[in-house]
């Protein structure tokens, strides 16, 4: 099946910070591509340069064939967008926003009214389509903004950072549409994430940090490359196991959050050794298979957490909480 | 070029429809201009006359500053709606824009035309409130009027969008109302008339583009008035104050339309 989406040594350079350093990937077409990796790491950037918003500095990124620098007009009209922050009009009603999107793109009126059921059929939004979008919650106005991402009929559709800030259950029932989209119309998805178990969401997940993929595969293969067992030891108050752990078993013991992370071939055997070795300097020891989380860890030496991730982002949102608009 | 004029379109829709969906903004907006005639124009008038008039002519202060006041509505209004594009490109609609296959500077004039319209609307409902400042308008006036001040507005949004465009947040907005609307306006014979002016003054306020607005508005609207109020009150011809309008109107369309194309 031939690439939708083809990105050839591409690179972008902000003054002296190198934001994206020469990445290559392809997507396939009816692909979910899933972009994982921490805030700064490149996945922003990338999306923007393959939406036409930023200008690579060297490399080449093809979009349904067209190159995103030469004919960039052709490429927007084959993409769709869901932004990571809010665009919508939120003082318009849901089916006024559909509408002037249908308007930007020069679809017929008709042809618009009968898109615009449609996609508000595809989103349980359609007895919702005469109230102002400000009345909506999260949940809501995402899923306007994917179905107003699909009414030009994109071939691919962007999702940046699809549900942050939503809480688990929307999560769910938004990747519930993503699924059925893909079903229903072969479209292929291009999508960032620092979620993992969104990212298992994807059929494909390129690992990406300080602006490289570490690492592109399925999330199950990924995991698998890993192999064996992910085991959390938790010290007993005051030991220092580590050196000790890495000493023993030539380890290498990486600390997170409740004590030790070792990475095992079997973890059931290597339990009862690592309990007898250190009885009585061992709180509790857990096992369980490799995540992605761990694959990114094993990848890149730090965890991608939600938590941290999540400050982050407050930090960078609250500076414009404040900037209501005046009426 | 179909796909300019769609986004012109869209971007001005979009416009009026908020204009529309928000018919208390209307009333808002009107709030500051009348007062400005009703309690400053009278207050003024009544602590001090109208001191610049020779003791024959029959005018009023209020009379005198309804042009202003107009010229001042569409300054305030063109200028916050041009600016208002720093809220769209943070807050929305315009994100979606600006990834969809229209030209920017399109999107920019769409942004203009919209601003205007809402200026206009504004400006009609204060043409109906000319009897209040005793100011007699007929249709073929109002008409006139219209015109300058829909070639004030266009300037004036366009200004806004070239200032926005240089505007990451509004965190410089105070300094723009400060240091660059408020002079605009004071500078510009709204509220006191150029002849009367020390000559540092006068010298700002030939600078001002608004001057040429305003005095034209007044040579309007007393152009069948007794020749000593309208030597009084207009310093220049028509064609004078329409061809600097025109000029300065083109080029600050033109600058906001390429500020807004060329950001990133």
């Amino acid at each position: 099946m031939r690439a939708v989406i083809e990105v050839d040594k591409l690179k972008k350079v902000f003054q002296s910070i190198v934001a994206v350093d020469g990445i290559s990937f392809e997507v396939k077409e009816g692909e979910i591509f899933g972009f994982l990796g921490p805030n700064g790491a490149g996945k922003s950037t990338t999306i923007k340069i393959l939406c036409t918003l930023l200008r690579p500095t060297s490399g080449r990124a093809l979009l349904a064939g067209f190159d995103v620098v030469r004919e960039p007009d052709t490429v927007r009209r084959s993409i769709g967008i869901v932004f990571q922050e809010n665009s919508l009009d939120d003082r318009l009603t849901a089916a006024e926003n559909l509408y002037l999107h249908g308007l930007l793109y020069g679809l017929p009126r008709r042809l618009l009214k009968q898109r615009m059921e449609e996609v508000l059929e595809m989103v349980d939004l359609a007895a919702r389509q005469k109230d102002l979008v400000r009345n909506f919650s999260g949940g809501m106005r995402r899923r306007l903004e994917i179905a107003r991402g699909l009414l030009h009929h994109p071939r691919i559709l962007f999702l940046d950072e699809p549900t942050i800030g939503l809480d688990p259950q929307t999560r769910k029932a938004i990747w519930e549409y993503i699924h059925g989209l893909r079903r229903e119309k072969n479209i292929t998805i291009f999508m960032t994430t620092h979620y993992m178990e969104e990212a298992e969401n994807c059929d494909r997940i390129a690992i990406i940090d300080h602006g490289r993929i570490q690492a592109l595969d399925t999330p199950a293969n990924l995991k698998q490359r890993l192999g064996g067992d992910v085991l959390i030891v938790t010290p007993a108050d005051g030991a220092d196991l580590a050196p000790l752990i890495a000493a023993r078993y030539g380890l290498e013991p990486q600390p997170v959050e409740e004590g030790l992370r070792l990475q095992v071939a079997d973890g059931a055997a290597f339990i009862l050794q690592l309990a007898a070795d250190f009885r009585g300097r061992i709180k509790s020891i857990s096992l369980r298979r490799p995540t992605l989380d761990d694959v990114f860890l094993s990848l890149t030496g730090r965890a991608i957490r939600e938590e941290k991730v999540s400050a982050a982002d407050r930090m960078h949102l609250s500076p414009r909480g404040h900037l209501r608009r005046r009426h | 070029m179909e796909a300019a004029l769609r986004a012109i379109y869209t971007v001005w829709y979009r416009e009026t429809l908020r204009l529309l969906r928000e018919k208390t903004r209307l009333i808002g907006m009107i709030g500051q201009p009348l007062l400005y005639l009703l309690v400053v124009g009278q207050g003024i008038s009544a602590a001090m006359g109208f001191r610049g008039v020779p003791a024959e002519i029959p005018l009023n202060y209020v009379q005198f500053m309804y042009p202003g006041v107009l010229a001042m509505s569409v300054l305030f209004t063109s200028v916050f709606s041009g600016i208002s594009i720093i809220w769209d490109r943070e807050f929305g609609f315009l994100k979606e824009v600006l990834v969809a296959p229209v030209p920017r500077w399109a999107t920019a004039l769409g942004k203009v035309l919209g601003g205007s319209t809402v200026a206009m609307a504004q400006a009609c409902i204060l043409l109906c409130l000319a009897p209040i400042a005793r100011v007699p308008l007929d249709l073929l006036m109002v008409l006139k009027l219209l015109g300058i001040l829909l070639l004030i507005s266009l300037a004036l949004t366009s200004f806004g969008v070239a200032i926005a465009s240089h505007m990451q947040t509004m965190e410089g907005f105070q300094m723009i109302m400060n240091f660059l609307v408020m002079p605009l306006f004071f500078l510009s014979g709204a509220m006191f008339p150029l002849h009367s002016a020390p000559p540092w003054m006068a010298f700002l306020m030939r600078l001002d583009p608004l001057t040429y607005g305003v005095d034209a508005l007044r040579g309007v609207i007393y152009a069948g008035a007794d020749p000593r109020v309208t030597a009084f009150l207009v310093r220049y011809d028509l064609v004078t104050n329409l061809s600097v309008l025109l000029l300065v109107t083109a080029a600050l369309v033109a600058l906001g339309t390429w500020s807004f194309s060329r950001q990133d």
